[in-house]
């Protein structure tokens, strides 16, 4: 019976629950120093001078390090990073390198000392004098000064410009107005931390907690200038990550602390420096407009972002969905990008769909409202089977079934139309949908698969697990694979050291590494059977390979399965301690988000497998359904149901998987109703500085969570058929529960959060 | 044996579990001598992580590990002789009057299963029962600690015997990355005497009517454990398995998929 | 976190003599907030005398009301039978607070030496006259939807946070303490805390090493009819955007007593007592609670940001008495169950 599918318990579990789990910052090393950062008060300007006379002189202070003499850093240089697969810098600044300051918050120098408290009390005791410099602080009047970027990540920026607005104003029936998305932070509940350890000049060992070990390790090498190969990362468990675990400078600065003393080195981030120092989703302003004709047939949609960076090339591509959901003759999607002196902004879960899809589907519901159709039938007039821009077919897409199967699991028949119909005591009750998309991807991946002679199989990866199952369902696959019970099986990931894998981001750590780890077990039992077939004293013996089948820890004849040969027997007699396996598996579109030269070299390089971006889509899909109630007195919302009904491909753990789709449908309750970082107009730093301020959901804000998954193998991402589950889980469901408002006070409200006060601003 | 003399300290599967992890150093080692927490270190070092259930071995290697107080880091300034109790075990150091209970757990007695999340009683990530009750670690000065009793998560298991709230959280996957778990299963545990006790909370339908025992509605658990934030959003799995224990019956999973399809 | 001395005080009189000899010096309780500044580097004491263990930990009658000790915790406090039966305002509002974890820690005594939650407050790079004097109100002309609309000055605009205190604000408790050369006084509640005017860096009226030791319960007649409501952002877990401490007696039909006291509005726990004597002899109607409750925000004056909370409070004042109205139970107020499905 096949393993994977199953909702088993996590592998993991026993640890995570008992405390044995070791995240990054718990890596104690022996004689270890401690650091603490000094960050820049300013938005802009230069640090005119350091005056450490006092922090030096605090008990146990070992080094107070600044740009005056901080180890220099190799200089960015894009070229040469992206051959060292080192381009994916969080923010593009190596630190302590100048005395330029670009934002509030940023490191401009750490002391070094023997205790936490020491290394804390010094650093308040660092003074820094500044030149000012006048900053960028507010997007809205730094829009006339934005920039048209024509790239993101390697795809046109700008869509159809200007094309649309011939069809809107040709139009009898649209919708035209603005959603505005604040700045989220991701919070994960572990903080960044890095404990860094060095042996001699040449090699260094990186406890990180990162969402890519081999990321990070390229990024480490390259800007401390050591061999790829010497740097190695470690992190067997990650206290979630959300986009927010990539390389930012912490990391280096560790590495530089550590060197500098001579001794093991830890930085633990304070939740304070997660608000300035590891990113954030940028806030956006959006415009929507749709028009259809008099059946509700969508004839243009335009989708317009205002945003802003800096140091990096990334922004918070908020028309992703636009382009891919809905039949619509023409679609317009552009960007104005403008810079503004705050800590950088980064990948968040469903980066784009996240805030997209609040602005479209909120616009979808306004356009269903005004022509009086129900939104999903409003939906169902407008799908489409294929990529609206290129025209490829979805490679597996049941979209109408997640409308359909969530209307009846959620009772949508029972919603009017019409707002202000349902009360609940002092509540009105609203029932709200909206869809969810996210794309599916692959990258390149290594899976490692040993069996020794006990028939104990390691299978090992540089992938992660930020909470998301890696552990789990990796030995599910490889359980399937080899015919072997889960429990025999040790998954080892998290270290740099083991054979790459794409880093945990972009919903495709599964559909990357399975493939490589079904190969890997592919090649295994081919030697077993090899070495069957040449042994005499195997029933086995002189069989042809094509023959032979496996189940139950042993190969057989197909034709005849009392002709079997056990692993171990095989093994056994083969004089062998173990058999080892590499499989690497890369896409057509490319090593992705892995470093290539990590990947071990397969003995035989195993046929493409399907993932053919030329000739297909890869695309998920979903629907959610929000029920809320809104006591109006006082403005609050509480979501107290709702349905997600999710199409992603096959499921690999139904437990795990589900687990997923709630926690990014959490993220999206928190989205729409409370999360939100402030920042002072005038000097540009945040005033939501910590989790009393930046509020995220807590257990009572969340209701029952019905998940269900349509389950269908995507016959073409590749031969396991799963999609990425990570990230489309939150999209769509600030604006279900924002319709949901819609449908029970009659107020439509198009600035998240939906905190109190919005209600009174309306 | 002129192994074990090497290894003085340390167990039978202790020293398999080293041969196995570090073939390539083990003859330096040997030479070289270990003690127990030197080998714990390695251990660490190594740092892949080996995961399956039969490696409960190892597991109970780094536990044991908690057992272990590193020295105290010189000089320290107001220095406090402290002696209290954590999971049973007396512990005597000298502490720097700054350092939290949070701290001292994590950086001086190998205790690392209570996690800073906010480090400003923000999130819950810290919380273990002090003398029955629960509280935050992070904004427990270690000097109040002086002959009190802490439970931490490593504390809760008897033996290789999960307590029955840790087994609820593994069946209704109760967290993903596992980093608010040690909080949130202490916080459930101390929740389950709360309860027993007949203590009122801000949903209680009426707090006058004072109470043996309350038998705990789905809204009572969820705001009874708000002050533990689940960033991963295990939520509504949290109240399943904490359910399953205060109400002392099965909760049915919600898994769809019958066995084997697909 | 600056270095300090910490010591376990052996007995009040020589806690009381250290700490009154030693303006940079602190009484130490639970911590919950004191640490949490001390982290972030807005208070540095150079000494903490930790008092918890000292015996003020009773919660008793007293003459015909009860005294809660000063270091009994805020959770003890709101499950004692004495409180949860007498004054169920109380316990409400202790429970509305924080989480089980910190109610666990807090004492009564720290609650009522809690300082305001301002982010300006917290960041030390901002300007905060209550942190360091003179130095400006950044909140004033800043972010500040979560600040005052009632008695605020140009020099501090903060509110103060605590929850327990809007209660006791309303049941016009009397905070017990004791000084140097063994003093002791009793301080109104209402005189307990202070409005910001030229001073913020005080939040209250208590002298440097004097030390709250019980808090004092007069009788009533308000437990039938007492209700606390909280409005935040998220369900739980968070400071009062807006809460209301709603009391009251009825004597055919018409409102012999009334308390009403409000949190989230003002530096201190704010006594509506606009509202209070425009309801007093009046019929217990939903309309004569909304008409006191404008009477009441007349006064208000918002900030940039903060406009809502005048609409928020007058309809929070109006709902609370409605809840205290109906017995004070939550699920008259909340909606308890989970719709269908």
């Amino acid at each position: 019976m096949s393993e994977t599918g199953k909702p088993i318990s996590r592998i993991d579990g026993s640890m995570k629950v008992s405390g044995k789990a070791l995240y990054s910052a718990e890596f104690n090393q022996p004689n270890m120093a401690y650091v603490f950062p000094v960050r820049a008060t300013i938005a802009k300007g230069k640090i005119a001078a350091i005056d450490d006379t006092v922090a030096k002189k605090e008990p146990g202070v070992l080094a107070v390090i600044s740009h005056l003499n901080a180890q220099k850093l190799k200089p960015m240089d894009m070229q040469a990073q992206m051959k060292a697969g080192a381009a994916f810098l969080g923010e593009n600044l190596p630190p302590l390198q100048s005395n330029v300051v670009h934002y509030p918050g940023q490191f401009i120098a750490m002391v070094v000392a023997e205790t936490y408290e020491q290394a804390r009390t010094a650093a308040y005791k660092v003074k820094v004098r500044y030149t000012k410099e006048k900053a960028a602080v507010d997007l809205k009047a730094e829009i006339p000064n934005s920039k048209r970027p024509k790239m993101f990540m390697g795809e046109e920026a700008q869509v159809n410009e200007g094309k649309a607005a011939p069809l809107l104003a040709a139009s009898a029936q649209k919708v035209d107005h603005k959603y505005s998305t604040p700045v989220e932070h991701h919070h994960p509940m572990e903080p960044h931390a890095t404990v860094a350890v060095w042996d001699g000049k040449d090699r260094l060992t990186l406890y990180d907690a990162t969402q890519g070990v081999g990321l990070t390790g390229a990024i480490a090498a390259y800007f401390l200038d050591l061999k790829p190969e010497n740097v190695r990362v470690v992190a067997p468990f990650v206290g979630g990550g959300f986009g927010s675990k990539g390389l930012w400078l912490h990391t280096l600065i560790v590495a530089m602390a550590a060197k500098a003393v001579g001794r093991p080195a830890k930085l633990a981030l304070t939740r304070q420096m997660m608000q300035t120092n590891v990113g954030h989703r940028a806030a956006t302003v959006q415009r929507v407009a749709l028009a259809t004709d008099t059946n509700g047939k969508l004839s243009v949609m335009r989708h317009h972002t205002d945003t802003y960076n800096n140091l990096t090339q990334f922004f918070e591509p908020s028309g992703k969905q636009s382009l891919v959901l809905y039949k619509a003759p023409l679609r317009e999607v552009t960007y104005n990008v403008a810079q503004l002196n705050r800590s950088t902004p980064t990948f968040m879960r469903a980066p784009g769909e996240s805030p997209g899809t609040f602005a479209l589907e909120s616009a979808m519901d306004e356009m269903a409202f005004k022509m009086k159709i129900d939104p999903i039938e409003f939906r169902i007039r407008n799908h489409t089977t294929k990529d609206p821009m290129q025209g490829h077919d979805f490679s597996s897409e049941y979209l109408l079934d997640c409308y359909r199967i969530g209307a009846e699991r959620f009772g949508w028949s029972a919603r009017s139309i019409e707002p202000r119909q349902k009360r609940q005591g002092r509540y009105l009750v609203g029932y709200g949908m909206a869809t969810a998309t996210y794309p599916g991807g692959r990258s390149a991946a290594s899976v490692k698969v040993v069996m020794d002679a006990k028939g104990k199989v390691t299978v090992s990866t540089a992938s992660i697990d930020i909470g998301t199952g890696t552990y789990t369902v990796l030995a599910q696959t490889v359980a399937d694979a080899l015919g072997i019970p889960v429990d025999t099986i040790e998954v080892r990931i998290g270290d740099s050291s083991l054979p790459a894998a794409p880093l945990a981001g972009g919903s495709q750590t599964t559909a990357s590494i399975h493939p490589a780890a079904v190969e890997a077990c592919v090649l295994l039992r081919r030697d077993l059977a090899a070495l069957a077939i040449a042994d005499p004293d195997s029933r086995l013996s002189g069989q042809r390979l094509e023959e032979i089948d496996f189940a139950k820890g042993k190969l057989f004849v197909k034709s005849d399965d009392k002709k079997n040969d056990s692993y171990l027997n095989i093994l056994s007699r083969s004089k062998r301690t173990e058999l080892e396996a590499c499989a690497t598996t890369l896409p057509v579109s490319g090593a992705g988000l892995t470093v290539p030269s990590a990947l071990c070299t397969p003995r035989e390089t195993p046929a493409e497998q399907n993932s053919d971006i030329k000739q297909y889509a890869f695309h998920s899909f979903g629907a959610q359904f929000a029920e809320v109630w809104v006591d109006e007195d006082f403005g609050t919302i509480r979501v107290k149901r709702f349905t997600s009904v999710q199409d992603v491909g096959r499921i690999m753990n139904e437990k795990t998987a589900r687990s997923q789709v709630i926690g990014g449908v959490i993220m999206g309750i928190g989205a729409a109703l409370m999360e939100a970082t402030d920042y002072d107009q005038r000097w540009g730093n945040p005033v939501t500085r910590t989790l009393a301020d930046y509020h995220v959901p807590v257990h009572l804000d969340v209701p029952p969570i019905d998940v269900h998954f349509i389950g269908k193998n995507d016959p073409h991402i590749s031969p396991i058929g799963a999609r990425g589950i990570g990230e489309i889980g939150i999209t769509g469901v600030s604006a279900a529960i924002a319709n949901a408002v819609f449908n029970a006070t009659g107020k439509r409200l198009r600035d998240l959060p939906l905190t109190p006060e919005k209600f009174y601003e309306v | 044996m002129q192994e074990n003399a090497k290894f003085p300290d340390l167990s039978d599967a202790e020293r398999k579990a080293l041969e196995e992890l570090m073939p390539d150093e083990i003859n330096e080692i040997i030479s070289s001598g270990i003690k127990r927490r030197h080998f714990l270190k390695l251990f660490a070092v190594t740092g892949t992580a080996l995961l399956a259930s039969h490696m409960l071995g190892i597991e109970q290697l780094m536990a044991r590990s908690a057992e272990l107080s590193t020295p105290p880091p010189l000089p320290i300034e107001n220095g406090i002789n402290l002696s209290f109790k954590v999971n049973g075990a007396t512990k005597k150091l000298m502490v720097d009057s700054r350092m939290t209970l949070l701290d001292m757990l994590r950086e001086r007695l190998e205790l690392t299963g209570s996690k800073k999340g906010c480090d400003h009683g923000q999130c819950g990530a810290c919380t273990v029962i002090v003398d029955d009750k629960r509280v935050l670690s992070c904004l427990t000065l270690a000097a109040t600690c002086e002959d009190k009793k802490v439970t931490t998560i490593e504390g809760l298991a008897t033996g290789n015997e999960l307590h029955p709230m840790q087994s609820s959280f593994i069946k209704h996957d109760g967290f993903q990355c596992g980093y608010c778990t040690p909080g949130q299963i202490c916080s459930a545990v101390a929740l389950m005497e709360e309860a027993k006790n007949g203590e009122a909370s801000y949903v209680t339908a009426n707090v006058r009517e004072k109470k043996a025992a309350v038998k705990l509605s789905d809204e009572e658990i969820r705001e009874r454990m708000s002050g533990n934030i689940c960033r991963c959003g295990a939520y509504p799995n949290i109240v399943d398995a904490i359910r399953e224990v205060h109400g002392d019956k099965a909760v049915a999973q919600l898994w769809q998929f019958a066995e084997g399809t697909n | 976190m600056r270095a300090f001395k910490y010591t376990n005080a052996p007995d009040s009189a020589s806690a009381i003599r250290t700490v009154s000899a030693n303006p940079a010096a602190k009484f130490l309780g639970g911590g919950t907030n004191l640490v949490d500044l001390m982290k972030e580097d807005v208070m540095h004491p150079t000494e903490l005398m930790d008092v918890t263990r000292l015996s003020y930990t009773k919660i008793e009658k007293k003459n015909d009301g009860v005294s809660i000790g000063a270091t009994a915790t805020n959770s003890t406090t709101a499950n004692h039978e004495l409180i949860r039966k007498n004054y169920p305002l109380l316990s409400m509002a202790i429970l509305a607070g924080a989480s089980a974890q910190i109610r666990n820690m807090a004492t009564n005594g720290g609650n009522l030496n809690q300082r305001t939650r301002c982010s300006y407050f917290y960041d030390v790079n901002m300007a905060c006259n209550k942190r360091e004097p003179g130095s400006g109100c950044a909140a004033l002309n800043g972010v500040n939807k979560n600040h005052a609309i009632l008695g605020w000055s140009e020099k501090c605009v903060a509110t103060y946070p605590s929850d327990m205190a809007v209660a006791l604000a309303a049941l016009d408790a009397v905070v017990q303490v004791e000084g140097p050369n063994n003093s002791s006084r009793s301080i109104p509640f209402a005189e307990f805390h202070r409005l910001p005017a030229d001073h913020p860096e005080k939040d209250n009226n208590l002298k440097q090493g004097e030390l709250i030791t019980a808090i004092d319960l007069p009788a009533n007649q308000l437990a039938e009819k007492s209700y606390y409501l909280k409005i935040r952002e998220r369900s739980s877990y968070a400071f009062a955007l807006v809460s209301v401490a709603a009391a009251l007696v009825t004597e055919g039909g018409r409102i012999s007593e009334v308390r009403i006291a409000l949190g989230g509005v003002a530096h201190k726990p704010w006594r509506a007592t606009v509202a209070e004597k425009w309801l007093t002899g009046k019929e217990a109607t939903t309309a004569n609670f909304k008409a006191a409750a404008a009477a009441e925000m007349k006064n208000a004056k918002p900030l940039q940001h903060n406009k809502y909370k005048v609409g928020l409070a007058l309809n929070a004042i109006t709902r609370a008495l409605e809840g205290a109205m109906q017995g004070g139970a939550y699920g008259t107020m909340e909606a308890e169950s989970t719709s269908k499905n």
